[in-house]
């Protein structure tokens, strides 16, 4: 159910990194547990984050999240069908990534979790 | 004078009746009511003499001795302006809505499908407030103007704290009006945002500067072009709010299209009287970008489960039930009676009768000012709308004010050398003839004549400020010209909408009890409806009179010792409590407590009003039986000993039971420096029975709007007014140019004195005609009643809280939370209950997935029956689901509610059947509510966001 192939925060997140590059988005709980989405609100590219930052936030019609970013970085790049299809995230939330990073410590991966052990923490 | 029986107004008030409450207390297995509640409420925070207030009176004499206490006010001709003006309220709408139960009734409309009607209007009123300032998107309507500037304050320095630098200064213009400075300047401190009052031209806008507030046109009248300051507020990085005044806008270039950020204002004289203060309905609107960050209720288009137009409250994740500290204000009750009020007049006269009003007040204004003229009076400004200000010479304004007074000319005395006079809708020419002749008199000259034979002018003020853009082009704007057609448009939307002229809401929290139709009358009488707030308070001795009672009423009432009546909601109230806190610890060396806490099972506006008021939200855990975990409260409050301002506690709790550990609780925060702030929305089930100080409280707000009943009005109007303990009384809240409030009292928090007096006249009549023993009994049947559903109730449906006896206090949570794996939740039952005719109980507040249910003591039993009957029928239904007899998908539930469209359809393609569907119970035959559409689709409405009236071929199949 919660691929793999990258780690996991405790907030929710998942980032997936390959090389000095990252791609962060939310859990399909997260994505259950605000339910339909109807925003997200997205940074600037150019704009870089401590690890655990809060980067943007995501609403649904009846909760608000915030959403940390997993690993320093600065943003290269923002998904921006979200602007017009937010739902996305809850069709295939581990396919649907939020924001792209470049790392600032790559192999920093202290603190997070990976599938099986969220799996675990959200059963 | 002894009352008969028959003219006792308890018995009319209280729904149960006698022998009904004996089968009541039969059936909850008490001895007696007075056995109940000792079980209810603990025996050491009880009252143990009766309340000292006057009454009770009958209907008859309550509305005789109104008619003699309003006698004690003159209103006269208030032309003192500031942003109260007089007005015409057409009939039509006097009569169908402000005196209408079907619209002043209703609660806020979170449960959309069943209020159709009012949503339609507020979007009528965001269209209006669009169309006249030129901006892209408004809400649904503040409190007042004066909070209006502050909430734009607040998010222009939220915005600018995302892009920019830290920048912490509001530039004020010295136009804006003295209780909108007031009032910023208090909502200022608490941001560390600092205020700058001066003249804009001479001002400069560096990096520190945020924003600026302007007000246009500005309070001595002039008419300036504000575009180029607007231009220059920008250049320097800062963002623009303007406070301004929709009648003017007809004529006036909007500021919307001259730069503005945000524009806000009163609403006030479209069509709504002045009330003393109050209420009426300001606006706020700004740039489409900023909705994210707007304050306030926004009423949106979505689609229903049928693809239909539908209406709803759009965008609620910014709003305090949701964001909590975070959220964009702490409003919640609004003006959504008196913004629906403006909407109408704005509907019934359009944009050419709109532009008439405006041209015939200016061309008064312009004759008054030739009249002047030839007595040798040079108003200040040459370019001015319908408010001239004059300099004269201090004999002059001494003569003045005697004799305009004894004329009943009631103009701003602005100092002893300055008269201001606001024209209105109201001004006569003969009105006008008679200012000059005081003004010949006072100056002894001959009274100039003017002609005023043809009163409506185009003003002459220079080309760019002149509007040219339509406005109110949409076509309800135009099709309701006469009254037939406007009758017809507000009954129809009447009818969409489920108020207490249909059936019980027993929203929980809400205290959805009825409004005597004698408690309104008064409101809407002269003497009361037309004073002016800042008449002087010789004019209001009616007022004054019924202020002292109902002050001292509230102090028997919560056992505190000062009282302050300028609060417009619970939340406002709330922010003013916090204020006079931390006001009376900064003078007590203690200016560095900033914590707050706050339970887990708070109310939203509870930590948003921390936030606004500077301070830190430290939130307590509640155990396992929904109460304070006193062992966290203990941990908390030590840990932040040296920062502890105050715990902020709902007694009884949200969660409808009496918490035992209450005076504990309270000690706890009093040991450690702190005050307890008690939230007074459940008050419903105190008075007379408990009350704030028997807990060891030191201030509580008292939502008049529940448990004094104040109608909600369809969300708002609404007074909170606080009570404090002798210790904080010198800090309650003052006023720029009334005086009011305490000694060394923190700026107003509210534009009007005594905040939306006229409607303080519904709580003044509530507790004299029901008297102490009444409002106790009112107490004990609204415990009894709640009590009565859970004894009918609790073997269907689980109960989440009471005290350890079992017995909850005025309200009870239904746990549905077993039914969601099987897809069913809160919402598909509340949604169901409409198909039976019901209003929803409160839904997932405190608690999600479950629902609250208040009944009040103005329901009486058949009605508790039948919600009994409805809502163990819905069980029955849920039963079906479980069992695998009903389709999991396709059922009563997911599907309700149903529209007469569908029901009547020739194609029904349900696994049950139409009778099941719309008719479940025979008692729904009787008094059948349609809900005018399907249920609606949240998640579309927020993802599309349209806010001010569609076209009208979105409603074309
Ligand atoms: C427990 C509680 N506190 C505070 C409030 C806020 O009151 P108001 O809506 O008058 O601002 C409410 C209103 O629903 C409430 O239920």
């Amino acid at each position: 159910m919660y691929p793999s192939d990258r780690h996991y925060t405790k907030e929710h997140e998942w980032i997936s990194v390959s090389g000095t590059t990252a791609r962060v988005g939310i859990t399909d709980y997260a994505q259950q547990q605000l339910g339909d989405v109807v925003f997200v609100e997205l940074p600037d590219v150019g704009q870089t984050f401590d690890q655990g930052a809060q980067f943007g936030s995501i609403e649904s019609v009846k909760a608000v999240s915030d959403l940390y970013c997993p690993m320093a970085g600065t943003v290269v790049e923002v998904n921006t069908t979200l602007v017009d299809r937010p739902e996305t995230v809850n069709a295939d939330p581990h396919g649907v990534w939020i924001i792209a990073i470049e790392l600032t410590h790559p192999d920093q991966t202290a603190g997070l979790i990976d599938a099986g052990a969220y799996a675990e923490l959200v059963s | 004078m002894p009352v008969s029986r028959v003219d006792r107004f308890a018995d009319r008030h209280i729904g149960p009746q006698p022998d009904d409450i004996e089968a009541m207390v039969a059936a909850v297995g008490a001895m007696s009511l007075d056995a109940l509640i000792d079980e209810v409420v603990p025996s050491d925070i009880r009252l143990d003499t009766p309340l000292d207030v006057p009454g009770p009176e009958t209907e008859a004499e309550f509305l005789a001795r109104m008619r003699r206490v309003g006698q004690r006010n003159r209103p006269g001709r208030a032309l003192i302006g500031l942003g109260y003006y007089g007005c015409i309220t057409p009939s039509v709408i006097l009569r169908n809505v402000f005196e209408n139960p079907g619209w002043y009734t209703p609660y806020t409309p979170y449960q959309a499908e069943v209020a159709q009607g009012r949503l339609e209007a507020l979007l009528n009123f965001q269209t209006t407030v669009v169309d006249l300032t030129g901006m892209a998107i408004a809400n649904a309507s503040l409190l007042d103007e004066a909070t209006a500037a502050a909430e734009a304050m607040a998010m222009m320095h939220r915005l600018q704290a995302r892009t920019a630098h830290g920048a912490n200064r509001l530039l004020v213009a010295r136009g804006c009006f003295p209780q909108t400075i007031a009032v910023v300047t208090g909502r200022a401190a608490p941001l560390g945002i600092e205020i700058e009052v001066g003249d804009l031209a001479a001002m400069t806008v560096d990096d520190r500067v945020f924003g600026v507030l302007l007000q246009y046109p500005a309070e001595d009248g002039a008419v300036i072009p504000i575009g180029e300051l607007i231009d220059r507020a920008h250049a320097g990085g800062a963002l623009v709010a303007v406070c301004s005044d929709l009648l003017a806008l007809t004529l006036l270039t909007p500021p919307g299209e001259l730069g503005a950020d945000v524009v806000v204002g009163n609403s006030q004289r479209f069509g709504v009287p002045m009330g003393y203060g109050g209420p009426h309905a300001a606006f706020f609107a700004t740039r489409e970008a900023f909705i994210r960050q707007t304050p306030g209720r926004i009423i949106g288009v979505s689609i229903d489960r049928h693809g239909h137009p539908a209406y709803r409250m759009s965008l609620q994740t910014r709003e305090q039930h949701i964001r909590r500290e975070r959220a964009t204000s702490n409003i919640c009750t609004a003006q959504a009676l008196l913004a629906n009020m403006a909407g109408f007049y704005a509907v019934y006269h359009g944009a050419d009768g709109l532009r008439g009003i405006a041209r015939r007040v200016h061309g008064l204004t312009r004759r008054l000012a030739e009249g002047l003229h030839a007595l040798g009076v040079q108003p200040a400004h040459a370019h001015v709308f319908d408010t001239l200000r004059l300099r004269l010479s201090p004999a002059v304004v001494d003569r003045l004010r005697k004799d305009a007074t004894a004329a009943g000319l009631h103009f701003r005395y602005v100092d002893d050398a300055a008269v201001g006079i606001a024209l209105d809708e109201t001004t006569t020419g003969a009105d006008v003839a008679e200012i000059l002749s005081v003004f010949a008199g006072a100056m002894d000259r001959p009274v100039p004549t003017v002609d005023t034979a043809a009163p409506e002018a185009t003003p002459d003020w220079p080309d760019a400020l002149i509007r040219r853009s339509p406005f109110l082009t949409h076509p309800v704007f135009d099709r309701h010209r006469s009254e037939t057609q406007m009758m017809r448009y507000l009954k129809r939307l009447e009818r969409q909408d489920i108020g207490l002229d249909t059936s019980m809401i027993p929203l929980g929290s809400c205290t959805m009890k009825l409004t005597a139709a004698s408690q309104i009358r008064p409101v809407t009488w002269p003497e009361f409806a037309d004073l002016h707030p800042f008449a002087s308070v010789a004019l209001a001795e009616g007022y004054q009179e019924l202020f002292r009672e109902l002050e001292a009423s509230l102090c028997a009432i919560t056992g505190l010792s000062a009282v302050s009546l300028q609060p417009n909601s619970g939340a406002q109230g709330e922010f003013a409590g916090l204020m006079v806190i931390r006001a009376h610890q900064r003078d007590h060396g203690e200016g560095r407590r900033d914590v707050v806490l706050i339970p887990a099972s708070a109310h939203g506006t509870n930590p948003a009003s921390a936030a606004m008021a500077g301070t830190r939200v430290v939130i307590v855990a509640c155990d396992d039986q929904g109460n304070v975990d006193v062992g966290d409260l203990r941990a908390k409050a030590e840990t932040h000993r040296d920062a502890l301002c105050a715990l902020m506690v709902t007694y009884p709790s949200t969660h409808g039971v009496f918490e035992d550990a209450i005076h504990e609780i309270c000690d706890v925060v009093h040991l450690h420096g702190g005050q307890v702030y008690m939230d007074g929305a459940n008050m419903n089930a105190q008075v007379g029975v408990t009350s704030a100080a028997s807990i060891g409280a030191d201030v509580c707000h008292i939502n008049l709007h529940k448990t004094f009943a104040i109608p909600h009005g369809g969300g708002g109007p609404g007074m909170g007014p606080i009570a404090v303990a002798a210790h904080l009384a010198p800090y309650l809240p003052g006023h720029p140019i009334v005086r009011v409030g305490g000694a060394r009292a923190i700026p107003a928090i509210a534009a009007a004195p005594w905040g939306s007096a006229s409607i303080l006249l519904i709580s003044h009549g509530y507790m004299r005609m029901l008297g102490g023993d009444g409002m106790r009994l009112a107490t004990e049947v609204a415990m009894l009643s709640a009590n009565y559903l859970k004894a009918r109730l609790e073997s269907h449906y689980d109960v989440l809280y009471t005290r350890a006896n079992g017995r909850v206090a005025h309200e009870l949570i239904f746990d549905l939370r077993a039914f969601k794996p099987l897809g069913i939740t809160e919402i598909d039952v509340a949604k169901r209950l409409m198909d039976y005719g019901f209003h929803a109980p409160t839904v997932s507040f405190p608690v999600p997935g479950t629902m609250m249910v208040e009944p009040t003591e103005s329901e009486p039993l058949d009605e508790l029956d039948r919600f009994c009957e409805a809502l163990i029928a819905i069980r029955g239904e849920i039963q079906a689901v479980i069992d695998g007899t009903a389709d999991p998908a396709d059922n009563v539930l997911k599907n309700a509610p149903h529209t007469a469209a569908e029901a009547t359809a020739d194609t029904w393609s349900h696994p049950y059947s139409r009778q099941q569907a719309v008719y479940p119970r025979p008692f729904v035959r009787a008094n059948k509510f349609w809900p005018a559409v399907g249920r609606i689709n949240d998640a579309h409405g927020d993802r599309h966001l349209i806010c001010s009236c569609p076209p009208v071929e979105a409603y074309q199949d």
